[in-house]
């Protein structure tokens, strides 16, 4: 009687978003796996299966090539530098002052700075992309601006036009737009670290680089580890920015695999093609993120 | 800054001088924020005050720039309809994982761990792997270039972890309460609506806020799903409008359109700061 009443709940209850789930989630993952190895051209239902061919025809694309290298260029810069800054400003909010009477005093305004680093984060990636592209404009840019007014004005580069700059300013947004959300993150594990263990590191004569690399960093590493493996994603998505500020450009300089993927099915219409991409893509995106959560496994200091 | 670097305690300490670290924020805070009030600023602007100074403060403020970007370039169009899907979104968000969570969290069944785990793996797949079936998914449902259609897959794609945290969060909450709801009459739904889900209060903000600002800030999914003007988002509106303007010239017009994309979401995050700042990161912290 009261049993199934329960499975009455459970069902009822579960129906609703398993379906929804089911629906729009699951079942277009499973399905990328099957048109991956059709030539379908999304126009008409007719289309054949050709089995591998376009893998095949993946790995002979320079242009996938291109953009595979980018991504991996920004898997190893865009953590390693937003980390290392995010690390330096929230240790700078917190840690400043030093200990004193047995406690780590932040610096003033901290609250101020906390609040402020993280506009960033809260917009949208896509209007993050169009103010950034009117930034980087040559002519009436902020950035040549600022140039030409500091006497600057023979050095007037073409941020994005250029293919030898496209990429690191492409690179620079991503940076700007996730720093203040890691020194949030960052200032929490800072803030659980008992300030008599710092206190004790500097009575025993360590110095502050010491104190930081050898006693913070590694009781926060975990939330280092969490940020690695978000700014890993963030690595390999990339879209919104390039789509809006390059269109993969110039010369693909900037491309990346996800915006590839979304001109091969959505400009060309190969939907085939675009599909195989996915999978590669998720192939690739697994196996890193096993890789960076085995690499970066420590014993976890308990305190 | 002197005086306040000669309170320094005296000796050694762990961290760096607080003048050293006051440089350093004020630096970042400038470089977080100049580009915000830049643009804030360009949209009093007109056309050839911004061409000829980026730099420059406008001379009149020119607030037909908004007017022209509300009406003729539809800012205001895409911003009611970034209204109606987020706000159906979360709703739907919430009331869906609310109800997954709790049937995860307070009962035992034969299949549970299966589907729990089949719900969490939407979290570590990207979305663009499953783009080009999506689209065929949302076309052939008719829901192709609708609003309903976006809400449908934004509470889709917003359902992995929504529900994972608020599972969590339902197991911390006392089993004696449901317990005596239902000794005193109420039947497992109207426990759930009227005894539980009031007591997840803190967990339903905290999850609610996430997806707000996830769904107010999606750009892929409309991108894809929506071609037709009438029925774009904010952001998708505003990034085809610079593409657009890049060529045709209303420079001032984007800035206020930017300007009108980045205000309510910054008022709403000074407004609640704490608890955004507590819910995005809730995510990262577990």
């Amino acid at each position: 009687m009261r049993n199934r009443h329960q499975r009455r709940v459970i069902v009822g209850f579960l129906a609703a978003p398993l379906i929804l789930y089911t629906v729009f989630v699951a079942s277009p993952y499973v399905q990328a796996f099957y048109i991956a190895i059709t030539d379908w051209r999304g126009l008409s239902a007719e289309f054949d299966v050709i089995g591998l061919a376009n893998f095949a025809e993946l790995f002979g694309d320079p242009v996938f090539w291109k953009a595979l290298g980018n991504n991996l260029i920004l898997l190893i810069t865009l953590p390693l530098v937003t980390i290392g800054l995010a690390l330096f400003l929230a240790f700078m909010l917190n840690a400043a002052g030093g200990p004193r009477s047995g406690e780590i005093r932040g610096v003033r305004g901290a609250t101020f700075y906390r609040v402020v680093f993280f506009f960033p984060y809260v917009l949208s990636i896509a209007i993050i992309g169009v103010l950034w592209m009117n930034i980087y404009n040559p002519i009436n840019g902020l950035l040549n601006g600022g140039l030409r007014a500091i006497g600057l004005g023979h050095v007037q580069p073409s941020w994005l036009g250029d293919e030898r700059l496209a990429f690191w300013a492409v690179l620079a947004v991503l940076v700007w737009n996730g720093v203040g959300f890691y020194v949030v993150l960052f200032t929490a594990g800072l803030k659980a670290i008992p300030a008599s263990l710092l206190e004790a590191a500097v009575l025993d004569g360590a110095s502050r680089s010491q104190v930081f690399f050898r006693i913070t960093v590694p009781l926060i590493w975990e939330n280092i580890r969490t940020a690695a493996v978000y700014l890993g994603i963030a690595a390999l998505d990339a879209f919104a920015i390039v789509q809006i500020m390059t269109g993969g450009g110039p010369n693909d300089s900037t491309q990346v695999g996800s915006f590839y993927l979304y001109q091969n099915a959505f400009s060309y219409g190969r939907f085939g093609y675009a599909s195989a991409m996915g999978v590669v893509l998720f192939v690739v995106t697994l196996a890193l993120s096993a890789f960076t959560l085995r690499a970066t496994r420590r014993e976890r200091i308990e305190f | 800054m002197a005086a306040t670097g000669a309170r320094r305690p005296r000796g050694r300490s762990a961290g760096p001088t607080i003048a050293v670290a006051q440089a350093f924020l004020v630096l970042w805070a400038v470089v977080s924020t100049v580009p915000l009030i830049w643009a804030v600023v360009s949209s009093l602007k007109s056309d050839p005050e911004i061409v000829a100074d980026p730099w420059s403060l406008p001379e009149a403020l020119r607030w037909d720039n908004f007017a022209r970007a509300w009406d003729t370039a539809s800012i205001g169009t895409y911003f009611g309809n970034t209204v109606i899907v987020v706000g159906g979104g979360v709703v739907l968000t919430l009331l869906l994982s609310a109800m997954g969570a709790y049937v995860f969290a307070r009962f035992d069944f034969r299949v549970k761990g299966v589907l729990y785990y089949f719900f969490i793996a939407g979290m570590t797949f990207p979305v663009f792997m499953a783009l080009v079936p999506l689209f065929f998914v949302v076309q052939n449902l008719g829901l192709g270039n609708s609003l309903p259609g976006l809400i449908l897959v934004y509470a889709a794609y917003s359902l992995p972890f929504s529900m994972f945290f608020l599972v969590a969060f339902f197991r911390t909450l006392p089993e004696e309460v449901a317990e005596a709801a239902k000794l005193d009459g109420c039947g497992e739904v109207a426990t759930f609506f009227r005894v539980m889900l009031p007591m997840a209060k803190p967990g339903l903000i905290s999850v609610g806020i996430f997806n707000f600002i996830g769904q107010w800030n999606q750009y892929l999914i409309p991108l894809v799903l929506v071609s037709d003007d009438s029925k774009f988002v904010l952001s998708q509106g505003l990034a085809n409008l610079a593409v657009e303007q890049g060529y045709a010239g209303d420079r001032s017009g984007l800035f206020a359109g930017l300007t009108i994309a980045m205000a309510p979401i910054l008022i709403v995050y000074v407004l609640l700061q704490r608890r955004i700042q507590a819910g995005m990161t809730a995510g990262a912290l577990k």
